[in-house]
């Protein structure tokens, strides 16, 4: 077996757990969630490096919520841990305060919230490294293909700029200026910035010239109507979601409209895929595993929102006091049908024997 | 097949064209090198093919350009794709997709093909260019010569007639190099492509040439013979240079072609005996200016050196060589400070360079990186002299490296030359006991190669340590009086220069390949010995 999974299929099981993790502070299912898309991550072994930044990431908002908890917020009432010297405010500022009493509580009230973002960030991350955003955009029906590219572009450009910051930190140490402070900042960001505007050109001009952005022929009225249909879909599904999460709006504005703007949008979208010239290579096929995917992660936001109804309550632990999460059954069922993707997908294709061949026959030119 | 009737052109901000009433057709079939100095107008010539200029660049457009019929005035470079293929100068930052099969079919999606034309396309342009073990690779892990064949793999599938690459080795070792020129002559011999490149190598590429168009700084462009071209140019690859000095006809272009008209020259220079050394300070060091003792550099896991023993005294030039990713770039690193041993000993003069502030760190070493424009920072050639207090030293080096430098330009807008003279001014006003230089060479062409050894060569008599890291076999052989060759992080060969690139045939110069097993290396000194022999 050489193929693998839909990216789509991926980012759609990343982001039910995410969603999952939206309905809950509860550490425990948190912890869970977290745990499982881990495990998927590290039994791909696709790209690791992009789930190792995400979890960095989360540890630091962790970290960010607790400090910002303990230096600016009015505590909970509870256990005093520790007094910091306060600031005195004037009183137009009351609500605020810089310092004082830090409260076990109101600490680990803020863990469960700060645990809660950072589940959701990391999740994030298990998308981008079993499927690669790029290979996503591939799937794009075509005419939404430009969009897609452009997307493509922004993103190599930050790597470049990272890549092009750090020859410029470099070059400031050869010429014997300091590389730190707000001077060096300000003065190395203009060379880098050029950098990567000049190699977004190179890129744009070798894309150019390999055909990008050739078009069949189009009248132009017919364009000009599809991008109306599509921007008139895409405000109806916004005003319907509105209509569906503001309470007290008409519900008229509810369902029909969400259903008539994407119904518009779709017919929009594939309007204008018959003006595309593009083909695809190899596209990936969707298939029983695919569902599969997503059906186990659908079984981990459907297993959280059971637990709501089943125990109201468990989802989200009291911190004022201070008790035990509890463990409701149906979350921790569904969150653990989410690791059947670890089981059942495909692992991609040995890479290292190929790779030491290859370079094996380079050397022996 | 490609025809250019009375082209001129002229980019929108300049006073001046770059192309002048170019007039001239080629045919079917030919391999076309492009030569001429640095910014003389090589890369608009050949975007001018494939309709980059004017449809992306700008600027102004006369005459008419057509390729197979088709004119790019009314063709932009994606109505082309199909008719022509163009790789530009540095192949990573043109790459749109991931892997190498994905970033293969990239043009023919772009141009529709049907889904198993393209899979077919993808595996016969995988075993013409090598690269089908490659096929999952991330491109960024490939090595330069492999991603410069990727480069050309992915405007190959489209099927175009004609193929146009700028500067397609000038950033390779010698043998991912050969590697490139051998997937080009292959197109050229087995498909009958045109093929045509800018080059500034042209040791590499003159002798698979058929014919070569000369572009001048007036914009002009003048089209002949191989033989022709090199007979009237001033600055020629040492094969060339040899043949004119010893008066072969024809002018051999390749090595093997000046080997078989070498056997008179070979006896005269055997009685001769030891070569002469002319400019080359062998011999005469002093103190040791920089050491290593089992130096150990690593990035993350990669062990990228490991152990390397390394002492540079004052007036020695040592020539750094080796594969890319050898560990060339981190020695230099090392030595300027910044990065740290993992393990074992480096001094510089003394001192431990990681530990030094940067504003002591100049004083010690010098560094003009691989792209000399990172080390720039100002809005004009004056400032960025003037930025480190000592700018009337730099502008007087400057005066004598780049004569005719309008010292209120921009530094990004200068040619390859001018800016690495600019960078040398920089770095050398500090008077530096250690100056380093990594792949100077790179984007030069030969008078300012020869101007770099000039200044290279004075530094090093004055006493100068200088360590550079190159691919270029003649360039080492001008001026390095010793050459290491580092392979996986560790030395490999460590001796005087005539020992250690006649030992080994990827590091020999041309003179040394023609006159092997002579030990004589340039033609600088076969024409001081042959002086001193006839007097």
């Amino acid at each position: 077996m050489t193929k693998s999974l839909h990216p789509g299929a991926w980012w759609a099981w990343a982001l039910l757990l995410a969603t999952a993790a939206t309905r809950t502070t509860n550490p425990l299912l948190l912890g869970l969630l977290l745990g499982v898309a881990a495990f998927v991550v590290a039994g791909r072994r696709t790209q690791g490096r992009a789930f190792g930044f995400f979890l960095r990431l989360g540890l630091l908002v962790l970290a960010m919520r607790l400090l910002f908890e303990a230096l600016f917020s009015s505590p909970l009432p509870g256990h005093v841990l520790v007094r910091l010297p306060s600031v005195p405010l004037p009183s137009a500022l009351a609500g605020l305060r810089i310092g004082g009493a830090v409260t076990a509580e109101s600490l680990v009230s803020a863990s469960y919230g700060g645990l809660q973002l950072a589940t959701l960030l990391i999740c994030l991350g298990a998308a981008n490294s079993l499927a690669s955003p790029r290979r996503l955009l591939r799937s794009l029906p075509g005419a939404l293909y430009e969009l897609g590219v452009a997307v493509t572009v922004a993103m190599s450009f930050a790597p470049q700029l990272v890549l092009a910051g750090s020859r410029v930190r470099r070059a400031r140490r050869l010429r014997g200026k300091s590389t730190s402070g707000l001077r060096g900042w300000v003065a190395s960001a203009l060379p880098v910035l050029q950098d990567g505007l000049e190699s977004s050109i190179e890129l744009a001009a070798a894309m150019d010239s390999r055909g990008f952005g050739r078009r069949g022929v189009v009248s132009a009225a017919r364009r000009r109507a599809t991008s109306s249909a599509l921007l008139i879909g895409l405000l109806a599904v916004a005003a319907a979601m509105y209509g569906l999460l503001a309470t007290g709006s008409p519900a008229v504005i509810g369902l029909p409209l969400l259903l008539g703007g994407s119904g518009i949008a779709v017919a929009a979208v594939l309007l204008g895929g018959h003006g595309v010239v593009r083909t695809k290579y190899r596209p990936d096929s969707w298939g029983a595993a695919e569902w599969l995917v997503i059906a186990s992660g659908l079984a981990a936001t459907l297993g959280v929102v059971g637990a709501g109804r089943v125990a109201p309550g468990s989802l989200h632990t009291s911190a004022y006091p201070i008790v035990a999460p509890a463990l409701p059954w149906p979350a921790v069922a569904g969150i653990a049908l989410a690791l059947v993707p670890a089981l059942l997908s495909t692992k991609p294709r040995p890479q290292a024997r190929q790779v030491e061949t290859g370079e094996l026959i380079g050397a022996a030119r | 097949m490609i025809r250019f009737e009375h082209v001129c052109f002229r980019y929108a901000e300049a006073e001046t064209a770059t192309l002048r009433d170019v007039d001239l057709d080629i045919p079917d079939g030919e391999l076309v090198l492009v030569i001429g100095r640095t910014g003389a107008g090589k890369s608009t010539f050949l975007r001018a093919i494939n309709g980059l200029v004017p449809h992306f660049t700008g600027g102004t457009l006369t005459g008419r350009v057509s390729v197979e019929g088709r004119d790019t005035r009314h063709n932009p470079p994606r109505e082309l794709a199909d008719v022509v293929g163009y790789v530009g100068q540095d192949p990573l930052s043109g790459f749109v997709t991931d892997t190498v099969e994905e970033e293969l079919a990239y043009a023919m999606e772009s141009l529709g093909f049907e889904a198993a034309v393209m899979r077919r396309r993808v595996e016969e342009t995988l075993d013409l260019l090598g690269l089908s073990l490659l096929r999952d690779r991330p491109l960024v892990e490939l090595s330069s010569g492999q991603q410069q064949r990727v480069a050309i793999g992915s405007v190959l599938t489209a099927g175009p007639r004609v193929l146009v690459l700028d500067e397609p080795t000038s950033a390779l070792d010698p043998p991912a190099a050969e590697e490139v020129l051998a997937a080009l002559t292959r197109l050229v011999h087995d498909l009958g492509m045109t093929v045509v490149m800018a080059e500034h190598r042209l040791e590499r590429v003159v002798q698979y040439a058929d014919r070569v168009l000369q572009v001048s700084t007036e914009g002009a462009v003048v089209d002949g013979s191989p033989v022709a071209a090199m007979t009237r140019a001033q600055v020629a690859p040492p094969v060339v240079e040899l043949g004119r000095l010893a008066g072969w006809q024809p002018l051999p272009l390749s090595v093997r072609d000046a080997r078989r008209a070498a056997a008179p020259l070979k006896e005269r220079l055997a009685r001769l005996g030891k070569p002469p050394q002319p400019g080359r300070n062998v011999g005469n060091v002093g103190n040791v200016v920089a050491r290593a003792r089992d130096l150990v550099v690593r990035y993350d896991d990669v062990v990228a050196l490991a152990g390397v023993d390394l002492d540079v005294a004052a007036g020695e030039v040592v020539a750094l060589m080796g594969r890319n990713g050898a560990g060339k770039s981190t020695l230099l690193a090392s030595l300027v400070g910044l990065l740290s041993p993992a393990r074992g000993e480096l001094a510089v003069d003394g001192k431990q360079p990681h530990r030094l502030a940067s504003s002591e760190i100049v004083r010690l070493v010098g560094l003009v990186p691989q792209e000399p424009a990172d080390l720039f920072c100002a809005e004009s050639v004056l400032d960025e002299l003037n930025a480190d207090g000592h700018g009337a030293r730099a502008q007087r080096l400057l005066a004598r490296l780049s004569p005719d430098l309008d010292l209120a330009s921009h530094p990004r807008d200068l040619s390859e030359g001018q800016r690495l003279a600019v960078a040398l001014a920089l770095v050398l006003a500090a008077a530096p006991p250690l100056l380093l230089l990594d792949e100077p060479t790179r984007g030069l062409d030969y008078p300012a190669k020869a101007l770099l050894v000039n200044v290279l060569r004075e530094y090093a008599d004055g006493g100068t340590a200088i360590v550079i890291a190159t691919h270029d076999v003649e360039l080492a052989a001008d001026v390095a009086t010793r050459t290491v060759v580092l392979a996986d992080g560790e030395i490999v060969a460590d001796g005087p220069t005539d020992e250690v690139v006649t030992a080994s045939p990827a590091f020999a110069p041309q003179v040394a390949k023609i006159l092997h097993p002579l030990p004589w290396l340039t033609v600088a000194q076969v024409r001081a010995g042959l002086e001193t022999g006839a007097l």
